[in-house]
């Protein structure tokens, strides 16, 4: 559905966005992470057509969004950062004229509505004025806007900033269940809304991409991915590091407590997360007697990748 | 019951059939995304104070000068040219900037320009959409101004059509300065600087008609003054004299030919400002 190829922008000097490739099928949801400037926004909105690009070119279901601009950009329903609205409106006007504008067939307008204020929980303040509504309200507004005609994409740069963690779990459910059937790009830093509600994630920095995949296969990589907690007693720490240390399958031992009678440590594998190290964890165990307390197998978490490769100088 | 007939072909049954053709082009030729855009612009106009603000002060400074100031009771004549529509542009010099300045400061202000411009609308369905709303409320002033009208009629027996050409007039004159605020407007997102610089360029293109002006200008031709293309520039495209042609009921072919360019050329300007903006 989405089709971005060797996107590129230039704000004079500066290169915010650089080369950026990658395609959104239907029934995918693709998050967006990456530190502040790192080019999310930007190519967000050269996606959306908001932003001409310096180079490349992007195509929504076919429609290239420069060429084929009215085409490609009904297809998109689009939340833009810090959910603009207009003040001078209430929540269900607004509602209204973006229905209008977003070409919605006169007699469907009203179920249009309706079915967007109860999808992003709004009937509360149906005619209330814009300006009047809190933070939450007013997010979800915008994100009510970019949904009322149905769209196969959306873009939704940042959808559960400023909300209280009830709302955002709900709008990460939302779009959990609205990936089933669109192609969809979110923005976050918030780093479990991508394991919680992606099926792919793209880690940008600096205009380029520098990780895509599931969440899961990101987990691996992370340096923790695959290490082993182990809590045991019945040997001095330093006993028990030895022994780990001499097992094949050991990349190295960190000791996080020792003791005269204990050890709590984390086993970094050899060969990335596999079931050999834990199960030569335990047989040592075994064979040297020890009584185990804690053996668990980390996972490796998004918020360590994305600290490892985003790492750049502080004053930047 | 002559003189009302006489205001009622001339002047009022006029009057009803230019406003009944604007409203069918906005409602038939236009498109929809054009008419969604401007029933929701004129909403938030007549929403908001600005619009009663600038009708309300338009109607006390035309009148008040004219009464006051104009010699309307004492010219002893009954045409409205020298004491009322000479000075109706020059308020408008600051009241069309003053309607006009939110056009695009205010839609780059809240970031609603961004929802405006992904959606599925070409560019100048916007610009003309929001365009045409600020042209309401000045045509709201000028059909407000109506008891003028009357009362010339009441002590004398003036020239009904002269009268709706000064209107007419006065209007194009008008929407020619609330195009240049459009298109200031795309630069800027504070009102106030949208303002000031409109009603800067305003001035200039005003001031660059008048007689005196163009005559000095003309008289520095051949002098070592580098500028000087460029003032006689502005003194060829000042407003001035198409509008006194019109207003005072000579329809010109070659007058509603400047008011439609400059009108289409600021409209266009827009356009490019604010696709230049974002590239």
């Amino acid at each position: 559905m989405i089709e971005v190829k060797n996107l590129c922008k230039h704000f004079g000097e500066k290169v915010a966005v650089d080369n950026i490739s990658f395609t959104v099928q239907k029934g995918e949801v693709l998050g967006f992470l990456g530190p502040n400037g790192a080019g999310k926004s930007t190519t967000m909105r050269m996606v959306t057509g908001y932003l001409p690009p310096s180079d490349g070119s992007v195509t929504i279901g076919g429609a290239d969004i420069l060429d084929d601009e009215i085409a490609a950009k009904s297809k998109i329903g689009y939340l833009p950062e810090n959910a603009p609205l207009y003040s001078d409106m209430t929540v269900e006007d607004f509602l209204r004229f973006s229905a209008e504008m977003r070409r919605v067939p006169a007699a469907e307008i009203e179920a249009a509505i309706d079915k967007a204020i109860e999808t992003c929980f709004l009937q509360r303040v149906r005619h209330q004025s814009v300006d009047t509504l809190s933070k939450g309200f007013r997010h979800r507004t915008c994100l009510a806007q970019s949904i009322i005609h149905d769209p196969e994409v959306l873009i939704l740069d940042e959808p559960t900033d400023g909300l209280d963690p009830n709302q955002k779990h709900e709008v990460r459910n939302l779009i959990k269940r609205m990936g089933e059937t669109k192609a969809i790009i979110f923005s976050t830093h918030i780093l479990e809304e991508v394991e919680a509600s992606c099926t792919r994630a793209i880690i940008i920095d600096r205009g380029k991409i520098i990780a895509d995949g599931t969440p899961d296969q990101l987990k691996a990589r992370a340096e923790h991915a695959g290490a082993v907690v182990f809590r045991a007693t019945g040997l001095a720490a330093s006993g028990v590091r030895q022994e780990l240390e001499k097992l094949a399958e050991v990349k190295s031992v960190t000791v996080l407590e020792s003791g005269d009678n204990g050890i709590l440590a984390r086993v970094l594998p050899n060969k990335g997360r596999s079931a050999a190290l834990p199960e030569a964890i335990f047989k040592l165990a075994v064979a040297k007697g020890l009584t185990v307390q804690e053996l668990k197998v980390e996972e490796g978490r998004l918020d360590e990748l994305f600290r490892e490769i985003t790492r750049r100088d502080t004053e930047d | 019951m002559d003189a009302i007939i006489d205001l009622l072909i001339h002047f009022a049954i006029p009057t009803v059939i230019v406003s009944a053709l604007f409203i069918a082009i906005l409602l038939f030729a236009l498109p929809r995304e054009v008419r969604t855009v401007f029933k929701r612009e004129v909403k938030s106009y007549f929403n908001s104070p600005i619009a009663y603000v600038c009708v309300v002060i338009f109607l006390l400074i035309s009148n008040g000068i004219t009464f006051w100031f104009g010699g309307l009771l004492e010219g002893g004549e009954a045409a409205l040219y020298i004491p009322y529509f000479q000075y109706l542009p020059w308020y408008f010099i600051v009241i069309a900037p003053a309607v006009g300045m939110r056009l695009w400061s205010e839609e780059q202000r809240l970031g609603t320009m961004e929802l405006m411009l992904t959606m599925p609308i070409a560019p100048w369905h916007a610009i003309v959409g929001k365009y045409l709303a600020a042209a309401v409320v000045i045509f709201a002033m000028l059909v407000l101004s109506f008891p003028i009208v009357w009362v010339i009629n009441y002590l004398g027996d003036p020239d009904n059509g002269v009268i709706l050409a000064g209107f007419v007039a006065t209007f194009l004159t008008a929407l020619c300065f609330l195009a240049v605020t459009s298109a200031v407007s795309a630069f800027t997102r504070s009102q106030i600087v949208a303002l000031l610089v409109s009603i800067g360029i305003c001035l200039v293109l005003w001031l660059g008609g008048l007689q005196p002006v163009s005559a000095a200008v003309d008289s520095l031709k051949g002098g070592a003054l580098v500028a000087w293309p460029f003032l006689k520039f502005i003194t060829s495209i000042g407003i001035l004299p198409h509008f006194s042609e019109l207003a005072k009921g000579v329809l010109g072919l070659g007058d509603i030919v400047f008011f439609v360019t400059f009108i289409a050329f600021c409209l266009f300007s827009t356009a490019v400002v604010l696709r230049v903006k974002r590239a």
